[in-house]
């Protein structure tokens, strides 16, 4: 596959905005995965992150305002031949969609989730998200924002998430890299993407990321689950970005053991069987 | 009129195996080519409170209980309410060393049921197998087959248990024996006709759903809808059925809905509460055109209500649930054999239409037991509706959204290898992508949707006619109702009344051409199991006929056909027409 054959559409995006480059580095790592993209389904909520898969040549399942988990979770299971990848923004997974992230985490689905995070709604122009930082004003919040703000990547691990990676949108080789091992990675993954908002987040701009983001040691062993933990939680002065957290635990489809070799499509629905099952009614 | 109509009420606590004992009678009576209709009234607790298990066994259909209890086992002190249920012929078995009953009307049997239980072997929890074996002692049932069925139900967990159990039945059978010549009762020895299924409400939508090759539930529980959830994982490995508990309701539309959107038929089911959780979502299928079927299994309410009685609540919520404008079906089936053919037709018509079919069952069905011949799945057709491989590859330029003059677009899945497959939630064009074009697509893609309206109204049933094509009064009824409302239709021609029934399995779209019968007659009655009058509203807004003649029951229990009869005589005596 070539990155042409992904299309090239006009867009609904603020000149600047993160999804660009968030864009290309999915293009990318894409064409490097050289993905079969009619077995590939790409699900997301509402919101400027959640129009990506519009301008891709993709099968799309463009659903509710974040609900685009459950609607993923019920792709997959159905046919877990596709490759089913979500990809929304922050207010959307973590704030409307907040009790379905946590579930799927639980069920570990092989979904890989995306979320553009820039610490801000955009779409309804300019309110705090559950990611933004304590003290963040905005029209909503005239004071300041005073919620303790989502920590996605330790939340993810406390959970039991088998593949948690941060990435920036300024960084597209390393963005492009971390969605292509969460996809590869058999399981529930997430890449949380660090984003600016060029309209309306004027404090978490693209220099504040920049300066602040850190690649993590050489040495570091996301297979350590408290140290990810630890690593998860940091924010401020220096943000890590790279897989946080790696574990291996079987995948909904391979535990259930309903779709072991076939998907639950292919086998397709056997009412012969019914015959039987009446008779135990008599 | 019936030659044999019983009811036997199992009461007590909660916790007191009332639904085992009553599972167990209703199973044999239905082997022995009965018709049993049995429910069970009880309160959302797991413990405790008062609670019965009602058994109607009659030599004709019945799906409606019945007013009169011939036979109450009353096994705690609160069992004292179902007084007024007796008559001079009825017996009341109870035990005054656990749970006295004050002497009254009827034929009073003080056994002392956990004495026999423990004489031979048994334990306290057997109360229970000596109160059915007491009931079937009196009535003459098959000693043989009665400890044949025991040995085997029991005997399953361990083959002791089985022998026991046995055991104490004998001693219960056979005291019961020694009543008889002075306590006379319906003789049941022997068989009423050939063996009969047996068969619960959510069980029959659940096996509907198989018939219809459903591959896909995604629920929340909450009564009355969980049965269906608790069957379909039964069965879940045998059929290829994913059964999948949600974190909500939310949850369970969007999944159901995106594995619809995958290609397998998918389902979801709750009551009231969680159905409104679901409007959302509802929307969400009429804008994608996903076809799914969801099972809003009703309660009383507003908000938790009643969660574990009945009622007709929910029919306009139903009809209108979701934002903005769409299609879809919406259908109430009359008894627990019509919850298996509408559940299965519910499949065919949301695939042919790309929508949601919403079906209306309440707790009365959800929660009883009826006898049935047999249910054919073989007269069941699945039909998908989908683009065939050769379309597919045909099909250089697949819009998933195409316009069309039924207003449905071919349908593909995707993981084809020939072309993309969308769905979007935002207005879009026929390719399923985003839009604002407000001078063309918008308004070419609300029609397109709403045209399937057309296609729907010739699909849909008109009422069935119970009764007089010449009848000039009516009685008016949905869901299920049905079988109260039957046998009221048959007490009131027996008393010389010239009624007929009509009755509503579909409900939406509805067809002012259904209702030229309201022209014929002279007076017309609904009766509906709410307070406003949902159907009748209904009917007046399709019509334009003002339906005043109503008769309302919101208690929280289901009509009996007697309290139907007794309505509709008040009814009539205030005369008026409609």
């Amino acid at each position: 596959m070539r990155p042409e054959d992904l299309g090239n559409f006009e867009t609904a995006w603020c000149p600047g905005c993160g999804n660009f480059s968030i864009l290309d580095a999915l293009k990318d790592a894409l064409v490097k995965l050289d993905i079969d993209m009619h077995k590939t389904v790409f699900v997301s909520g509402i919101g400027q992150a959640a129009k990506e898969p519009q301008y891709l040549n993709c099968n799309f399942f463009n659903g509710l305002h974040g609900r685009a988990i459950p609607a993923a979770a019920g792709i997959k299971l159905a046919n877990k031949d596709l490759h089913v990848i979500v990809t929304s923004g922050d207010g959307d997974i973590y704030g409307e969609g907040g009790n379905h992230f946590i579930h799927a985490i639980r069920r570990n689905i092989d979904i890989t989730v995306i979320v553009h995070d820039n610490q801000i709604y955009g779409l309804t122009k300019g309110q705090a998200s559950p990611t933004s930082d304590l003290g963040f004003v905005t029209k909503v919040q005239p004071h300041g924002v005073i919620n303790e703000p989502v920590h996605p990547l330790a939340m993810a691990i406390a959970l039991g998430a088998g593949f948690v990676a941060r990435s920036f949108s300024g960084d597209k080789a390393h963005l492009s890299s971390m969605i292509q091992q969460a996809v590869v990675f058999k399981g529930f993954s997430l890449v949380d993407v660090l984003q600016p908002c060029v309209t309306f987040n004027k404090k978490n701009n693209f220099a504040w990321y920049k300066q602040r983001i850190q690649p993590l040691p050489q040495d570091y062993d996301a297979h350590n689950k408290t140290l990810a933990f630890e690593m998860a939680l940091r924010w401020g002065d220096a943000i890590p970005v790279g897989v946080i957290y790696r574990d291996g635990r079987p995948a909904y489809e391979d535990a259930c053991g309903l779709m072991t070799e076939k998907s639950i499509l292919s086998q397709g629905p056997d009412p012969s069987k019914l015959t039987r099952i009446l008779q135990e009614f008599f | 009129m019936f030659k044999v109509d019983l009811t036997i009420k199992i009461a007590g606590e909660a916790g007191q195996g009332l639904q085992a004992i009553g599972g167990l009678l209703s199973r044999l009576f239905a082997r022995k080519g009965y018709h049993v209709f049995a429910n069970q009234v009880v309160q959302s607790r797991v413990r405790g409170g008062h609670n019965w298990f009602a058994i109607r066994i009659a030599d004709r259909p019945v799906h409606s209980p019945s007013f009169k209890t011939d036979i109450l086992v009353a096994l705690d002190a609160e069992s004292s309410c179902h007084s007024r249920e007796l008559d001079k012929d009825s017996i009341v078995i109870f035990d005054s060393r656990q749970a006295a009953f004050p002497a009254g009307t009827g034929r009073m049997l003080d056994v002392p049921m956990a004495e026999l239980a423990s004489k031979a072997g048994g334990n306290k929890l057997m109360v229970n197998t000596v109160a059915a074996s007491l009931v079937l002692g009196l009535l003459n049932f098959d000693s043989g087959e009665f400890f044949a069925f025991l040995a085997q139900s029991f005997g399953k967990k361990d083959k002791e248990t089985g022998e026991t159990n046995v055991k104490v039945a004998r001693a219960g059978y056979d005291f019961a024996r020694k009543l008889t010549p002075a306590v006379k009762t319906t003789d049941v020895s022997r068989p009423a006709g050939k063996p009969k299924m047996l068969v619960g409400g959510s069980e029959a939508v659940a096996l509907g759903a198989l018939a219809a090759g459903c591959q896909f539930i995604s629920a929340y529980p909450m009564s009355p809808s969980t049965g269906i959830m608790t069957y379909l994982a039964s069965q879940a490995d045998l059929c290829h059925i994913v059964v999948e508990q949600s974190e909500d309701e939310v949850a369970s539309i969007n999944m159901a809905v995106g594995a619809s959107f995958a290609g397998v038929r998918a389902m979801t089911a709750s009551s009231g509460g969680g159905f409104a959780l679901m409007v959302e979502g509802l929307s969400l299928a009429g804008m994608v055109e996903t076809p799914i079927v969801v099972i809003l299994a009703q309660r009383p309410a507003p908000a938790t209500g009643l969660p574990t009685r009945t009622a007709q609540e929910d029919l306009l919520f139903a009809i209108h649930a979701g934002h903005g404008e769409f299609p879809r079906v919406v259908m109430a089936p009359a008894d627990i054999e019509g919850c298996f053919y509408a559940t299965a037709r519910a499949f065919n018509l949301a695939d042919k239409y790309r929508i949601p079919v919403i079906i209306l069952t309440d707790q009365l069905l959800a929660d009883s037991f009826v006898t049935i011949d047999a249910l054919h799945p073989e007269k069941i057709r699945i039909q998908r509706y989908l683009m065939a491989e050769g379309e597919l590859e045909q099909a250089k330029d697949y819009k998933s959204f195409l316009l069309t003059p039924s207003g449905v677009s071919p349908r593909a899945l995707p993981g084809n290898p020939y072309c993309f497959v969308t769905a979007d939630s935002d207005e879009h064009d026929e390719y399923g992508r985003i839009t604002e074009d407000l001078d063309e697509m918008r308004p070419r893609m609300v029609e397109k949707r709403n045209r399937k309206t057309k296609g729907l109204l010739r699909e849909l049933k008109g009422p069935s006619w119970y009764g007089s094509r010449n009848a000039k009064e009516v009685l008016v009824g949905w869901g299920s109702t049905y079988g109260a409302l039957k046998e009221a239709v048959d007490a009131l021609q027996a008393g010389g009344v010239n009624v007929a029934l009509a009755h509503f399995e579909d409900l939406w779209p509805m067809d002012k051409r259904h209702f030229e019968f309201l022209k014929k007659v002279r007076l017309a009655v609904v009766a509906e199991n709410n307070f406003t009058g949902q159907l009748a509203n209904l009917i007046t807004r399709v019509t334009g006929v003002a339906m005043d003649r109503r008769i309302s029951k919101y208690d929280g229990l289901p009509f009996t056909a007697q309290e139907v009869v007794d309505a509709y005589k008040d009814l009539r005596k205030k005369g008026g027409r409609r």
